[in-house]
């Protein structure tokens, strides 16, 4: 589908017009967070997290499998209220879905009724935008992600990386001072995860927002952040707080050097206690003192 | 066997320089929609008409499809048909109106709450589960001869199946949609309006197919049980105190007709909603 136009559709298309938040940046403040969610089984997911995020910067966060790590940006998004502590941002504690945020999924989540133009407007229309500023900030969003041909497209005949980039369009649209990504990348394949990386590192140039990215994966946390913040399986705590030195701006090439070599290991090193065996310890050890507390 | 080679050049590049259309909108394929169509219709005739013709049928038990062509046509054009066949539309088309937007405010409601599906499914299964055969003349009875009676019946037969579609095409929406349009600060309202309705508009929609057939059942039914015009009176009366054969058939096909188009109808508002998802 991108053949029929030439080349692939890239995020530092030539932009005109600022795409800059006016905020430039809201700093996060995750203090004390609890948070226990109870059904048929009662799962802790949440334990005394406490985190900052600084203006503009880019923090990523890393752990394996049910750590909480989506859960810490569904509290940091207001989507889900912690049981104890708090979430602030600019100073302004989150009771709700806020403004200043905005939001990438995993999946691309668009309404598949709708254009990928009308699927960007959709934040607008909520926030109850005049019709015409809506058109001509999603026009500014379309060319920002490179998509401005696919404005009339119908999510259906996107490719997986196309539709992504329609909802990275869809979060920027109310100009958020933050991003918060669930891991955004992680249904492409490796050489399209790489670029899509590269290319989210220059939007952020671009836009100016804080950004705190969920991932997986070693390398794309130390290509892409300021600091990896390694949590803990099942309660979510933070174990490391590791700042990555590496000069910017960043390019893929950079990724094979040995600064970027010993900072994967120090993370992996933090790791090591949260495989999936050291995951199943825990709850079954969690188990054994439910028990003897009753 | 000569080919000339500027035509042969042309047909090649046609293709490419042509605009990009959707199969649908070709005159090709609107010919291979239609050519099945027309093509078992003249099977289903010469059918009828062999079994006439072998079994040598009076008109009285099976008229050829000829006579009942001739018989319709009549019909049409004397003035029989047509005030039968405007109170059926009204019925059928007010009784749709009236059961399917009930059925979407309780399938709605259905689908939000569970207390209300515990509270009311067993009574909507109950009337749906009641031959709706034995109900009318009851409803007859209480409501008269004259249009009501036949809306209540309509709307009834109608109810059951757009309201069981709107609630399960309600409660299929995947709820990571809706999860992404509250992290856009989206109200409860906004939330059903703009995600959930559209999601299940599929569902909804397919719910309505089936009840536009419905209720042209249901209308037939409401005047057997009493009524003085309709299609469903007419068949009576053919049969009955006039003996009229032929007519009955006539009348049976325009009952078809009219199902058919409704049906036709609710396809192509199906296709203009969500047909390019």
């Amino acid at each position: 589908m991108t053949a029929a136009h030439g080349t692939e559709p890239r995020f530092d298309a030539p932009a005109t017009g600022t795409t800059r938040s006016a905020a430039g940046g809201a700093a996060i403040r995750v203090d004390d967070v609890s948070l226990t969610f109870r059904g048929t089984r009662t799962t802790t997911a949440l334990e005394h997290l406490t985190l900052e995020v600084a203006p503009r910067e880019v923090v990523a966060l890393i752990g394996p499998n049910g750590c909480g790590k989506s859960t810490l940006l569904r509290v940091i998004s207001g989507l889900i209220a912690p049981d104890d502590g708090s979430v602030a941002i600019d100073g302004r504690p989150v009771r709700g879905p806020d403004e200043a945020v905005g939001l990438v999924f995993q999946e691309p989540r668009l309404l598949a009724w709708r254009s990928v133009e009308d699927n960007v407007r959709f934040p607008m229309e909520l926030a109850g935008w005049p019709r015409d500023r809506q058109a001509a900030r999603a026009a500014e969003l379309l060319r920002l992600v490179g998509l401005r041909d696919f404005a009339r497209a119908k999510p259906s005949t996107l490719s997986g990386g196309t539709a992504q980039r329609v909802a990275i369009a869809r979060a920027l649209a109310l100009e958020p001072a933050a991003l918060l990504l669930d891991e955004p990348f992680s249904a492409l394949d490796a050489l399209t995860r790489e670029r899509f990386n590269a290319e989210l590192l220059t939007l952020w140039q671009r836009t100016g927002s804080t950004i705190v990215l969920v991932t997986h994966s070693i390398p794309e946390a130390v290509f892409l952040a300021d600091r990896v913040v390694v949590l803990s399986p099942r309660p979510g705590r933070v174990v490391a707080d590791i700042r990555v030195d590496l000069p910017r701006p960043r390019r893929v090439a950079d990724l094979d050097s040995a600064a970027v070599g010993r900072l994967a290991a120090e993370i992996r090193s933090h790791l090591v206690d949260t495989t999936d065996d050291a995951i199943a310890l825990a709850d079954a050890r969690a188990a054994l003192e439910g028990e003897d507390a009753r | 066997m000569t080919t000339k080679p500027g035509a042969a050049a042309r047909a090649k590049v046609t293709p490419v320089d042509a605009p990009t259309v959707t199969p649908r909108a070709t005159g090709r394929s609107t010919i291979g929609l239609v050519a099945p169509v027309v093509a078992s219709l003249a099977v289903f005739l010469v059918v009828w008409q062999a079994i006439v013709a072998i079994g040598r049928y009076p008109p009285f038990i099976l008229p050829a499809p000829l006579t009942v062509a001739q018989r319709f046509l009549k019909a049409w054009t004397d003035g029989t048909m047509w005030p039968h066949f405007a109170t059926t539309l009204v019925e059928v088309m007010l009784g749709f109106a009236i059961g399917a937007t009930l059925a979407l405010v309780v399938g709605v409601v259905l689908a939000r709450s569970r207390l209300a599906e515990r509270l009311l499914s067993p009574y909507l299964v109950a009337a749906q589960a009641t031959p709706i055969l034995a109900l009318a003349p009851l409803i007859a009875l209480w409501f008269g001869t004259g249009l009501p009676s036949k809306l209540v019946i309509t709307t009834l037969i109608v109810f059951f199946p757009v309201a069981v579609a709107t609630m399960v095409g309600l409660r299929s929406v995947d709820p990571r949609l809706i999860e992404m349009a509250r992290a856009f600060r989206a109200t409860n309202a906004e939330v059903v309006r703009r995600v959930e309705v559209p999601a299940a508009l599929p569902a909804i929609l397919g719910g309505m197919r089936v009840g536009i057939t419905l209720a042209v059942i249901g209308a037939i039914i409401a005047e057997w049980a009493g009524g003085d015009r309709g299609l469903g009176v007419l068949i009576n009366v053919a049969r009955g105190s006039l003996f009229d054969i032929p007519l009955m058939f006539a009348t049976l096909a325009t009952l078809a007709l009219l199902g058919v188009t409704l049906y036709l109808v609710m396809v192509l508002v199906e296709r203009r909603l969500v047909g390019d998802r």
